[in-house]
C-alpha cells in the first residue's frame, strides 16, 4: 500500500506539486492523467526516491520513504519519462546489468532475463547497442528494465509513448496480465489507454489532484454519458425527438448531420429514441449510444480552475 | 560492496565499447613515449632509469584524464540514465566510487602498458626496480587526484566540454600551484605561510619525489586525500544537482 500525504515539490518559486493526498492499495492500477507539465513525472520522481519531496510524507507498506529508501527502492520497478538506457551497452549487456543490481543471481536470473525477453519481444534485438534501436523497441526495453525483477510496485511513465498501435495493445495486455495483488502506476496523455488498463484514474493538473475514481466515473461525468447519437441520410423534421421523454438535450452538427440526443440523468433513452425513429420512420443510418467522451470531460476537470 | 563492483564493471566494458578508452590508451603510450626519448632525452643521459618518463606524467594526465572522465556524470544527467541508476537500489557513494574505479582501472591499464619502456631500460643497463615499480604507484595515485577532480568537475555540468575545460582549468592550478612561477608570483606580497600553503597543494611538489622512487607517507596521504575529498564533493554535488 502507498500512503502519500499532502505531498508537495517547489522547485525555486515553480509549484510542481501542491498539496497531493491520496492512497493506493494492492491490486490498484492506477492511470495517472493530467496535461503536460502537471506535475504526474514529478509526482512519480518522488515516489520513486529520485527527487526529495519539499514537504509532506511517502510510505510504502507504513514505512516511509525518507529512512528506508533503498529497501523500498529494491520493491519497485520504474520506467523514466523518455526510458533512458545507457546507450552504448546491448539489449542483453543492459538487461544482464540491471538483474545483477536486482540481486538475482545464476538460474533465477538466468530464467527472469528469458521471461522477460519473450515478454516484451526483444529477441531479434538482444545483440545490437541500444543506441541504434527504434524509439519502440527503446521503450520495451525500459520496460523489461522496470519487470525484470517482479516488483510489487510498478510506475511506468508513459509506456505507451512512440510505440505503434500493436505494440501498444501488447504493453496494455502485460500490464493487465500482471498478477493482482500488485500496484501499478502508469502516467498517459491518452484517455483510452485508461479505461482500457486501469482500474483507478486520478487526474492531476497544475500540481493538485482534481479526480479519483474509477474510469467508469470518469465517464459518467460526461454529458455524452449514454447519450444517443444517429446520422441521418438527409434532412427530416427531428423537431420532435427533443420531446421524447426523458431527453434532456439535443444537438445537430450541421456538418457532419449528426444528431445528438442527451438524457436526463440516470436515464436510458434508447428504447423510446428507436421506438419514436421506427414510428416516424425517419431516414437513420448509424444509431448508437455513447459511452461518454473523455477528452471533454478531461478538458473541464483541467481547465475549470485555470478558468477561474 | 557488491554495487560498487557492479557498477565498476558496467563502466569499465563501457569504456571499451565505445572508442574511449582504446584511444585514450593509444595516445597516451604515443606521448608519453614521444616525450620521454624526445623532450626527456632517455637515452642521452646515460641513466638507467625511467626518470624522464615519469617527470611528464603530471603534464600527460592534465589533459588525458580530464578527457577520460568528463562523460561520467555528465552524460548520464544529459541523457536521464542518472534517473534510473538513482532509482535502483544503489547509493550515491556506491555509484561515485564505481564509476572512479572503473576510470582509475583504465588509467592503471594504460600505466601497465608502458612496460616496454622499462623492459628497453631493463635491456640497456641494471635499473632500480624498488624505484621504479614505487614511481609506477606513486603515478597512479597522482592519476587518481586528476580523475577525482575531472569527475567531480563532470557532476557539476550536463556539458561534456565545459566539464572537461573545467577540469583542465582546475588541475591546471593544482599542478601549477608549487611551479616557480606561482611563488614568484606570490614573492613580494604574500607571507610565508600562504606560499608555503599553496605551495603544498602542488601535484607536482608531491609527485617530484614519488618520481624518484620514494614513496613518502605525505606525498601518498596527500594524494589519497585529494581523492576522497573530491569524490565527497561530487557525491554532494550529484545529490544537489540530479534532477536539474
Amino acid at each position: 500500500m502507498i500512503c502519500v500525504k499532502n505531498l508537495s515539490k517547489m522547485f525555486d518559486q515553480f509549484t510542481a506539486v501542491d498539496d497531493l493526498s491520496f492512497e493506493i492499495q494492492s491490486g490498484d492500477i492506477v492511470g495517472f492523467l493530467g496535461p503536460n507539465g502537471a506535475g504526474k513525472s514529478t509526482t512519480m520522481k518522488m515516489l520513486t526516491g529520485f527527487l526529495t519531496p519539499t514537504g509532506g510524507t511517502i510510505e510504502f507498506d507504513g514505512q516511509s520513504l525518507d529512512s528506508n529508501q533503498k529497501m523500498i527502492q529494491k520493491s519497485i520497478g520504474y520506467l523514466p519519462e523518455g526510458a533512458p538506457a545507457y546507450g552504448d551497452m546491448t539489449v542483453f549487456g543492459y538487461l544482464n546489468f540491471i538483474a545483477e543490481v536486482r540481486e538475482l543471481k545464476g538460474d533465477v536470473r538466468r530464467e527472469r532475463l528469458k521471461e522477460v525477453i519473450e515478454k516484451v519481444e526483444l529477441q531479434s534485438v538482444l545483440n545490437r547497442p541500444i543506441e541504434n534501436l527504434s524509439k519502440g523497441f527503446k521503450r520495451r526495453v525500459g520496460l523489461a528494465q522496470a519487470i525484470i525483477h517482479d516488483p510489487k510496485i510498478l510506475i511506468l511513465d508513459e509506456p505507451t509513448d512512440g510505440l505503434d498501435p500493436n505494440q501498444k495493445h501488447q504493453v496494455r495486455r502485460l500490464i493487465q496480465a500482471l498478477s493482482r495483488d500488485k500496484i501499478v502506476i502508469i502516467s498517459t496523455h491518452i484517455l483510452e489507454e485508461v479505461t482500457a488498463v486501469c482500474n483507478r484514474v486520478m487526474i492531476i493538473a497544475s500540481g493538485k489532484l482534481k479526480f479519483d475514481d474509477t474510469p467508469q466515473a470518469l465517464q459518467q461525468r460526461s454529458r455524452y454519458y449514454h447519450a444517443v447519437t444517429m446520422k441521418l441520410s438527409y434532412a427530416a423534421d427531428i423537431s420532435g425527438l427533443a420531446e421524447i421523454e426523458g431527453v434532456a438535450d439535443m444537438e445537430v452538427d450541421r456538418v457532419s448531420g449528426e444528431v445528438t440526443l442527451f438524457p436526463e440523468s440516470g436515464q436510458f433513452i434508447l428504447g423510446p429514441v428507436t421506438d419514436y425513429v421506427q414510428h416516424r420512420k425517419l431516414p437513420v443510418d448509424s444509431l448508437f449510444v455513447e459511452q461518454g467522451r473523455l477528452d471533454e470531460v478531461f478538458r473541464s476537470i483541467t481547465t475549470e480552475e485555470a478558468a477561474a | 560492496m557488491r554495487n560498487v563492483w557492479i557498477i565498476a564493471k558496467r563502466e569499465f566494458s563501457s569504456f571499451f565499447a565505445t572508442p574511449v578508452a582504446y584511444v585514450f590508451i593509444a595516445i597516451f603510450l604515443m606521448l608519453s613515449g614521444v616525450f620521454s626519448f624526445f623532450i626527456g632525452n632517455l637515452y642521452d643521459r646515460g641513466q638507467a632509469d625511467l626518470l624522464p618518463f615519469f617527470n611528464f606524467h603530471p603534464w600527460l594526465y592534465l589533459f588525458l584524464v580530464p578527457a577520460i572522465a568528463m562523460r561520467t556524470w555528465s552524460e548520464e544527467r544529459r541523457s536521464g540514465s542518472i534517473e534510473l541508476l538513482m532509482t535502483l537500489p544503489i547509493s550515491i557513494w556506491e555509484a561515485v566510487l564505481g564509476k572512479f574505479l572503473a576510470a582509475w582501472a583504465v588509467l592503471g591499464l594504460a600505466l601497465v602498458l608502458t612496460f616496454p619502456l622499462w623492459l628497453t631500460v631493463n635491456y640497456l643497463g641494471n635499473p632500480d626496480h624498488g624505484i621504479i615499480v614505487a614511481a609506477y604507484v606513486g603515478s597512479w595515485l597522482m592519476a587518481g587526484a586528476f580523475l577525482a577532480i575531472s569527475m567531480c568537475m563532470s557532476a557539476l555540468t550536463k556539458n561534456q566540454v565545459v566539464a572537461f575545460i573545467l577540469a583542465v582549468v582546475v588541475c591546471f592550478l593544482f599542478v601549477l600551484s608549487g611551479s616557480s612561477m606561482v611563488v614568484d608570483a606570490l614573492q613580494p606580497w604574500a607571507g610565508n605561510l600562504l606560499i608555503d600553503t599553496v605551495a603544498s597543494f602542488s601535484f607536482l611538489t608531491h609527485f617530484e619525489a614519488m618520481a624518484k622512487g620514494v614513496l613518502a607517507l605525505n606525498d601518498v596521504g596527500y594524494f589519497v586525500l585529494s581523492v576522497v575529498i573530491w569524490l565527497y564533493a561530487s557525491l554532494i554535488i550529484i545529490e544537489q544537482k540530479k534532477a536539474d
